[in-house]
């Protein structure tokens, strides 16, 4: 492959740096408790929050870090964070 | 994934928890792709753009450590001649902003180009490893401002910087603290569509150099602004036109969270220099009325 | 058509013809009459481009290259403190290739601060990656501007491009200069059209940094494309010679060195007093000859050997000293001979605006031919 001119690369190769291998929580979703606010989405700094079919968020484990931004901030404690499992 | 790793993608290395990181996804939802961004050395750009890894689905450059209000400059000016559209928007984090670049932004806003420049305030330092900066606040140990047996830390109080920036006649001037996101959108969104030179500070606290738990880079903003250490304002033409109100707390909440203060707590409570920094926080109050008295406890307080 | 004018005019009307979108520079003596010219030129409506006021060097190259990777052609001017002051963004902007054209009407470094000329200026910065010229005369002076242009944003080069011309020698001076029109600058300079540049349509990120993985790739990539200005070279200067009738597709130039004993190596203007010494020297019986470099990056060190192949001593005459070694071009000159058993001998000399003579080249001449060089030459022994 070509090295981009001067340095320069097209957008879509962050996402090869699975960012997920970091986690050392992982925070998991109470959908009972979800009012579904989008909160967690807005401030997740890996900006890894998906709303999926059902409008529920959950966190694309290829890129959470397990930084617990989310659980803290959820205003329905609707988030945990619980050991990763490896 | 197209849900997800909006304009500002997934697998950057920042920090888990890191402020900087929410900054660069706000920026971009307040944007959109209409843009072009030029960002300075620092944590942000580091994160974001190992070869060739760039997290930027938009237009993106970096040159150098200070130069990207010059940089921004050539440009706004190229799109200008070429009849383009897009928004012009310069990133540096407070040493960038603060100190090193301030030729080439104070150059810049002087000659008034039609940009948008936001600094994301995390205090010192951090990609070289957490020295201190013209934003570095009081007392706040970092590695060139160590507190120690005859030093309480940084002994200068954080530059001005926004009054500076006013004072060059920008038209809007503001900041704002990702403890409020929506807060940083709308002013940066407000700030892209005022012509002329326009300015945001960002408050983005960073647990990794100001020692605090990732999942507490929020609450440790609010805090900034509870106890009156960050004001969140704007200012129209040179005129403070509107400062978030809180009933402040004392400034002991803020600091004994953060090991950046540890020295004023361990191994004993300095009374003496919590006093200074809450006499700073008094003044900002002053300064902005940001104090809301709560008149009695039937009056609901909306902040 | 024919113009008397002065240096620093007809460069500015070349760069006016060249059709820079954006201009950024820094007023400094002995630049400043170029972008003044710029600025009236623009201030009349006869040049249609962004004229940014920068508040210094630093900012005038930065935005440079910001108008460049957004896809304008650019350009700026400046010297010495000025072109010192750039050093950090120099290497950006080659790194990131971007064919920026600059003049250097070239001046003394400090301390002690001069204004006159030398050329220490632009050889600091010969491993910064540019293209750099050295115009003999101001009608060479202005035509690089053209061949830098075409050269910088060839797709198989990308440089940035530095044209330099001897301070108030050249700058200051009014010689006839053979001015192109517009329509002929039209004809041999067509509009820019990036390789790739900052759009909102196609977004790229320019300016990543590289890990070691990688970064050893791109000075690697770096040093091709300056091998690949070469060829660039060559074919536009030869362009230029049949649209204009003057040729410069050659890197190095030879004046009578056919077969000269003694070849002189020098560098910008010089070289005309080196002429006129030579054919002095040649009615009095003296076989010397001048290699006159007008491109020292890409360094013509192939074109260099095959000049002198027979020649019995070169003296190279330095407007520069690399202080601590030599005169940045003897140590060049001297490594693209290595090999051959031929002496290189260096003459430090003219800085900080010493007048250089006719007799001055003489004396050097026969300095070279009884072995005695690597040295300052006109050293004032009294004040010493
Ligand atoms: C001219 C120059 N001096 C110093 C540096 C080293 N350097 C790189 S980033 C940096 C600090 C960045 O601080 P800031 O702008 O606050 O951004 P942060 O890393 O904190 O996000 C320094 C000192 C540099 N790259 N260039
Ligand atoms: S923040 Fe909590 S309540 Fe809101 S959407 Fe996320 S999980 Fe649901
Ligand atoms: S733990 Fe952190 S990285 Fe993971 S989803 Fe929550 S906020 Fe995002
Ligand atoms: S050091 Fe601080 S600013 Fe830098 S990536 Fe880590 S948390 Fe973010
Ligand atoms: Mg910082």
């Amino acid at each position: 492959m070509a090295l981009g001119i001067g340095c320069s690369s097209r957008p879509g190769k962050a996402p090869n740096n699975k960012t997920g291998s970091w986690r050392v929580f992982k925070p998991k979703f109470n959908h009972e408790k979800c009012t579904k606010c989008g909160m967690c989405k807005t401030i997740c700094p890996e900006g890894c929050i998906e709303e999926s079919e059902d409008e529920f968020f959950i966190p694309n484990e290829s890129y959470c870090k397990g930084c617990g931004l989310c659980a803290e901030e959820c205003p329905s404690d609707a988030i945990t964070m619980e050991q990763e499992e490896k | 994934m197209a849900e997800t790793c909006e304009l500002f993608d997934c697998g950057h290395r920042a920090c888990g928890g890191c402020g900087a990181a929410l900054v660069s996804r706000l920026i971009l939802k307040a944007t959109g792709k209409d843009v072009i961004i030029v960002s300075a050395t620092g944590c942000m750009e580091v994160f974001s753009t190992p070869y060739p890894e760039t997290a930027w689905k938009v237009p993106w450059i970096h040159s150098l450590f200070e130069n990207n209000s010059a940089v921004a400059s050539g440009i706004e000016a190229a799109l200008k001649k070429q009849g383009r559209k897009e928004k012009v928007v310069a990133i540096g984090g407070d040493g960038s902003t603060f100190d090193i670049g301030m030729l080439c932004l104070s150059g810049a806003f002087e000659r008034g180009h039609d940009f948008t420049y936001i600094c994301y305030d995390n205090e010192a330092y951090m990609n070289t490893g957490i020295q201190r900066s013209g934003a570095t606040p009081y007392d706040a140990s970092t590695t060139t401002s160590p507190a120690g047996k005859c030093s309480k830390g940084n002994t200068k109080q954080k530059k001005d910087l926004p009054q500076i920036l006013a004072a060059h006649g920008a038209p809007y001037v503001a900041t704002a603290s990702i403890a409020y996101p929506s807060d940083v959108v709308k002013k940066i969104e407000k700030a892209i569509n005022t012509p002329g030179p326009c300015y945001v500070q960002i408050h983005a606290p960073c647990c990794t150099g100001w020692g605090f738990e990732g999942e507490k880079t929020l609450a440790i903003g609010k805090l900034a602004i509870e106890t009156g250490l960050w004001v969140n304002f704007e200012m129209e033409n040179g005129v403070v036109t509107r400062a978030k109100k809180v009933v402040r707390k004392p400034v002991e909440t803020y600091l004994k969270e953060q090991k950046r203060f540890r020295h004023l707590f361990k191994p004993k409570v300095n009374a003496e220099e919590i006093a200074k920094i809450q006499a700073i926080a008094d003044k900002n109050a002053e300064k902005y009325g940001i104090d809301l008295k709560l008149k009695n406890k039937a009056d609901p307080v909306v902040p | 058509m024919l113009e008397i004018t002065e240096g620093s005019h007809a460069v500015a009307k070349a760069v006016k013809m060249s059709r820079p979108q954006v201009i950024a520079a820094y007023p400094i003596t002995p630049q400043t009459h170029i972008v003044e010219a710029l600025a009236d030129m623009v201030a009349d409506c006869e040049l249609d481009a962004e004229y940014i006021t920068v508040e210094s060097e630093f900012s005038a190259l930065s935005a440079c290259l910001g108008a460049s990777a957004a896809g304008s052609r650019t350009y700026s001017a400046t010297t010495s403190q000025g072109l010192a002051l750039m050093f950090e963004v120099c290497f950006n902007v080659s790194g990131m290739r971007l064919p920026v054209v600059m003049t250097i009407a070239n001046r003394a470094l400090g301390a002690p601060l001069s204004i006159w000329n030398d050329q220490q200026d632009s050889i600091a910065l010969r491993d910064s990656g540019w293209l750099q010229f050295y115009a003999e005369d101001n009608q060479e002076a202005t035509d690089l501007h053209y061949i830098a242009y075409k050269v910088a944003e060839n797709p198989e080069v990308l440089l940035p491009a530095f044209v330099c011309f001897d301070g108030f020698i050249l700058s200051h001076t009014y010689e006839p200069v053979d001015m192109l029109s517009q329509e002929d600058v039209d004809r041999y300079l067509p509009a820019y059209k990036p390789v790739q540049r900052l759009d909102a349509d196609d977004p790229i990120s320019m300016g990543m940094y590289a890990t070691p993985e990688y970064y050893l790739e791109f000075r690697y990539e770096h040093d091709q494309a300056m091998k690949r200005a070469r060829n660039a070279i060559n074919k536009a200067g030869k362009e230029f010679g049949e649209m204009f009738g003057r040729d410069y597709s050659a890197l190095v130039e030879g004046y009578r060195l056919e077969d000269a004993d003694t070849a002189i190596i020098a560098m910008g203007s010089l070289c005309g007093t080196i002429k006129d010494a030579i054919d002095e020297m040649r009615s009095a019986g003296k076989k010397v000859g001048l290699l006159k470099i007008r491109c020292f990056r890409p360094f013509p060190a192939e074109e260099i050997r095959n000049a002198l192949s027979h020649v019995k001593r070169v003296a190279v005459l330095d407007k520069n000293v690399s202080v601590g070694a030599k005169g940045a071009v003897a140590i060049e000159v001297r490594d693209a001979l290595y090999g051959k058993a031929l002496p290189v001998l260096g003459y430090v000399l003219g800085l900080g605006g010493r007048d250089v003579r006719i007799s001055d080249i003489r004396n050097i001449v026969s300095l070279a031919e009884s072995g005695k060089g690597d040295q300052f030459y006109g050293l004032r022994t009294e004040v010493l």
